[in-house]
């Protein structure tokens, strides 16, 4: 294929909307392209800044010319093609990102068909999912790309009837001049494709959407309906055989020998080989980047013709390890970060005023410690990849939520060249965080390179459970003095295993509503490895705080929705830069939920809890409700209210928030996750609980309306939930609870059927 | 290896695979009948609902030797085209997230409203609490079992 670039002015655009909107160089990020098949090729650029920050982080005047980061394919028969670049984790940026690019390019919905773009280092950029970051990235940069692909058809059309372009409207992929002519966009693509970029584009005013803000359906939903091959683990090639790994049972173990006698006579088990060298390597290469999280002993792994074989083949395995780093439990973590928070050893992330002096002087003061285990991701589709390494090239597919950095890692372990890799991603049977990091696809390709066979890696539940990447065990102690009725200090304690929190969170609410603020945090290093969870850190943090606050508006006798809007008040205004939630965006999500939730009105024998929280970007308010049920406490209904912006796609953002919320009570009622001699003691989902229909509640959700640029909604709805949970409980019950799982001990709750005054 | 005559989605089949297979397996390695999901191999989580014989079963924990003589179907013999009327309100509903769950779910909903066609509520979350999602996509799962129903009465 014939490429042509044209050489542009570089120009600077204004934007259009308030807030988070970002300055970008169009020569930067466009570039056209003719087919050869006849039709048009336009490429685009998200910036690669996955931080929310005022500027883009990187200089967008060197940027590659070749780094794009999807394409639009408009064919001579005016069929529109749209590649989500993206990786498509259940988040529906696969039907929200095109949605965005079809507004402006002003074609219908109905004509679209969207595909999944393969990671292309040379034309993509950010093609990764993760920090709810791809629709508030990809606002500008898409809808920009749309509008350029229109402006050069409808200059196009103009030239060919010799009329001024700015006669010319568009409809729905038809052109039209004053005349009263028309020609379709499959008509004038030949022309466009090689002509001029244009340096300015007139974006639609958002009244005018057509596509953004209407509910578009999941683009995949006929294949996903009617069982068609989609995800990785059903992925297959001529030639292709199966692998299991056997992985050291516990942390801290390495293997030391290993017998394959029995397992090689199981029919259908081709091979049984060693690995770890690679991947041994690559966690002492320069070139390691954040996505290699793994163990470093040697794996033993089960070469079969099936799926089953290979299942068979690793249970019949017999293998002696020995014990490298100490083995963790969950006695010896809980006394460890308790160790920490007793301790004097923090680095401070935050400090404003003195919050000694206030202690020292408050009218009283509350002190508190929030407990959560390890939880695992537990993604439906467990762990697979697919890899096929030759000397030619190395293919890899699969699900993978950061291709780009999976790729980059291996090539640097096989000593390749990131230009021979050709990976595919398909569709994710989830991702929560888990397929942020590739291990899996590391011995994927360091098995197709040892056995120089086309692999699918599949793993077990039981693998999946015991080979994670977990959120880390955390601890928070926070403290607080009131004096005259206002919170004069706050001083929170994070002590957590293996990192802490990320620099964004400490300037969080209630950071700038109170005058003697600190954020201390310490870690210690396990062997367990660790790493994002849907939400990092704030998925237990919303409710350490928010639990706290709720103990704390006690403790000062005033209402909780009141208290919270009033250290909000104190925000307004502030010139700290580093605080990036609005005062007053939160106020009207906790108005909005008051009023919509009947806060202080609920009907005898419901008892409701409230949260209000900020994290992703987005301003998020929750109220759960709890009824008694035979003696039991029982999570009824979460009123939800969210503002993330303009709202690109409804039907998807109800389906993440509800989702949000369901996921954000499942896992601070049931999930449980502890260690035992480095082992996890639950492998499956016999003893580990996830939320189920019968437990989820009704969801209620409102979205505040306004013409803000879209922020995250993939996780801002599930930190709030477990506070607004554990409010509500204690509304229900008199009992305050400081550690999840909530339900870890059902008895705790047990209550009489009268009603106690909460 | 012992071999063994399937009938799904009203094809005949002769498979050879050892006697612990699951039926699971021989779906999607032997049959690449890929649509139903793997999830945790010991019946706990519903992605790997079929029918046999029209009942809703685990297909990561029966074997060949259970299901020999008996009419199995997976989500891709449901209908032809998508059109049974519980897909068809999955589509409506717009259900998945991930979707990975969703093939079990349909699955499970499909025969449970066979045998049930005008459920309660409470009916419903009774059926459907074997099946995981892990996006938790219940509210919506709910909303098209109901929708199903309905279909499947007009």
């Amino acid at each position: 294929m014939q490429q042509k670039t044209l050489n542009l002015k570089a120009k600077t655009m204004s934007t259009t909307k308030p807030s988070n909107s970002l300055a970008f160089s169009r020569r930067s990020f466009m570039r056209t392209t003719s087919l050869a098949s006849g039709g048009m090729l336009i490429g685009f650029n998200l910036f690669n800044s996955c931080k929310p920050k005022t500027e883009p982080s990187i200089d967008l005047a060197s940027l590659n010319y070749n780094d794009f980061n999807a394409f639009i394919e408009i064919a001579d028969n005016g069929a529109v093609t749209i590649y989500s670049p993206n990786p498509e984790i259940g988040q529906g940026v696969k039907t929200a990102m095109p949605m965005l690019i079809a507004e402006e390019l002003d074609v219908a919905w109905k004509n679209v068909y969207v595909k999944q773009g393969v990671l292309d280092t040379e034309n993509y950029t950010r093609q990764l999912a993760g920090g709810s970051q791809s629709l508030r990235l990809a606002w500008e940069p898409l809808r920009q790309t749309g509008a350029t692909a229109r402006q050069m058809l409808i200059n196009a059309a103009a030239t060919k009837w010799g009329v001024d372009a700015s006669e010319c409207t568009t409809n729905e992929g038809v052109i039209s001049n004053s005349k009263g002519e028309t020609l379709g966009y499959g008509e004038v693509v030949k022309e466009a494709a090689v002509l001029e970029v244009p340096e300015e584009v007139t974006l639609k005013e958002i009244k005018d959407f057509k596509i953004i803000g209407t509910d578009v359906g999941n683009v995949d939903i006929d294949k996903i309906i009617t069982g068609k091959p989609l995800y990785g683990l059903d992925y297959k090639e001529e030639g292709m055989v199966y692998a299991t790994v056997l992985r050291p049972p516990s942390f801290g173990q390495k293997l030391e020998s290993f017998d394959a006698s029995e397992a090689k006579s199981i029919s259908g088990v081709i091979d049984v080989v060693k690995i770890g060298e690679g991947a041994n390597a690559l966690l002492d290469s320069e070139e390691r980047n954040w996505t290699v999280v793994l163990g470093s002993s040697e794996k033993v792994v089960v070469i079969a013709n099936s799926s089953w074989a290979a299942m068979k083949g690793k249970k019949a395995l017999k293998a002696k390890w020995v014990v490298d780093s100490p083995l963790e439990s969950t006695e010896m973590q809980d006394k460890k970060l308790i160790g920490l928070l007793d301790g004097n050893d923090f680095t401070t992330m935050r400090e404003d005023g003195d919050v000694n002096k206030a202690f020292a002087n408050a009218d009283e003061v509350l002190e508190r410690t929030y407990e959560s285990p390890f939880l695992p991701h537990n993604c439906m589709e467990p762990m697979n990849f697919f890899a096929n390494v030759t000397d030619d090239k190395i293919h890899l597919v699969g699900p993978i939520q950061t291709p780009e950095f999976a790729a980059q890692a291996v090539a640097a372990m096989l000593g390749r060249d990131v230009k021979d890799i050709h990976l595919e991603m398909t569709r994710m049977g989830g991702g929560f965080g888990r397929r942020l990091y590739g291990d899996f696809v590391y011995e994927a390709a360091e098995i197709s390179n040892t056995i120089k066979k086309p692999v699918k890696l599949i793993s077990s539940r039981e693998d999946d459970m015991s080979m994670g990447v977990y959120r880390p065990a955390i601890k928070y102690r926070i403290k607080a003095s009131v004096k005259d009725g206002e919170v004069t200090g706050y001083h929170i304690k994070e002590a957590a295993v293996n990192g802490n929190m990320y620099g964004l969170i400490p300037n969080f609410f209630p950071a700038g509503a109170i005058k003697n603020y600190k954020v201390d945090v310490a870690n210690y290093k396990s062997n367990i490895t660790t790493g994002a969870w849907r939400a990092p850190y704030t998925n237990f943090l919303a409710y350490a705080e928010q639990s706290f606050f709720d103990e704390l508006a006690e403790v000062m006798k005033v209402d909780q929705v009141q208290m919270r809007l009033d250290l909000l008040e104190k925000v307004k205004g502030t010139t700290d830069e580093r605080i990036q939630y609005s005062p007053e965006r939160l106020q009207e999500c906790i108005r909005t939920a008051a009023e919509k939730s009947g806060w202080g009105k609920s009907k005898d024998g419901v008892y409701q809890g409230f949260v209000a929280y900020y994290c992703h970007n987005s301003h998020v308010a929750e109220v759960a409700e709890a009824v008694i049920e035979n003696g039991m406490p029982v999570i009824k209904k979460v009123t939800c209210v969210v503002d993330c912006g303009v709202v690109v796609n409804p039907l998807g953002a109800m389906n993440q928030i509800e989702g949000g919320v369901i996921d954000g009570v499942g896992h601070a009622m049931f999930g449980s996750f502890d260690f035992e001699n480095g082992m996890p003691t639950a492998k499956n989902f016999d003893r580990y609980r996830l939320i189920r229909m019968n437990e989820a509640p009704e969801i209620e959700t409102h979205l505040i309306q306004n013409e803000f640029a879209p922020t995250g909604l993939g996780e801002p709805t599930l930190p709030p939930a477990g506070g607004a949970v554990a409010n509500a409980l204690k509304a229900a019950t008199g009992k305050r609870i400081y550690k999840q799982p909530f339900m870890q001990d059902p008895s705790f709750w047990k209550t009489p059927e009268k009603e106690i005054l909460g | 290896m012992p071999t063994y005559q399937l009938k799904v989605n009203g094809t005949s089949q002769t498979v050879e695979v050892s006697e612990d297979t699951p039926l699971l397996w021989v779906l999607r390695d032997q049959l690449d009948l890929v649509g139903t999901k793997f999830g945790c191999g010991i019946a706990q989580c519903g992605a790997c609902t079929v029918h046999v014989n029209g009942v809703a079963t685990r297909s990561c924990s029966t074997t060949l030797a259970q299901i020999e003589d008996k009419e199995i179907t997976t989500i891709e013999g449901l209908s032809e085209d998508g059109s049974h009327p519980v897909q068809v309100a999955w589509k409506e509903v717009d259900v998945p997230q991930c979707g990975y769950c969703q093939a079990g779910q349909i699955m499970t909903a499909s025969a449970f409203l066979a045998q049930n066609a005008n459920p309660t509520e409470d009916e419903i979350k009774n059926a459907m609490h074997g099946n995981i999602c892990r996006c938790a996509s219940y509210t919506r799962i709910n909303k098209a079992v109901q929708n199903a129903a309905k279909n499947i009465e007009s």
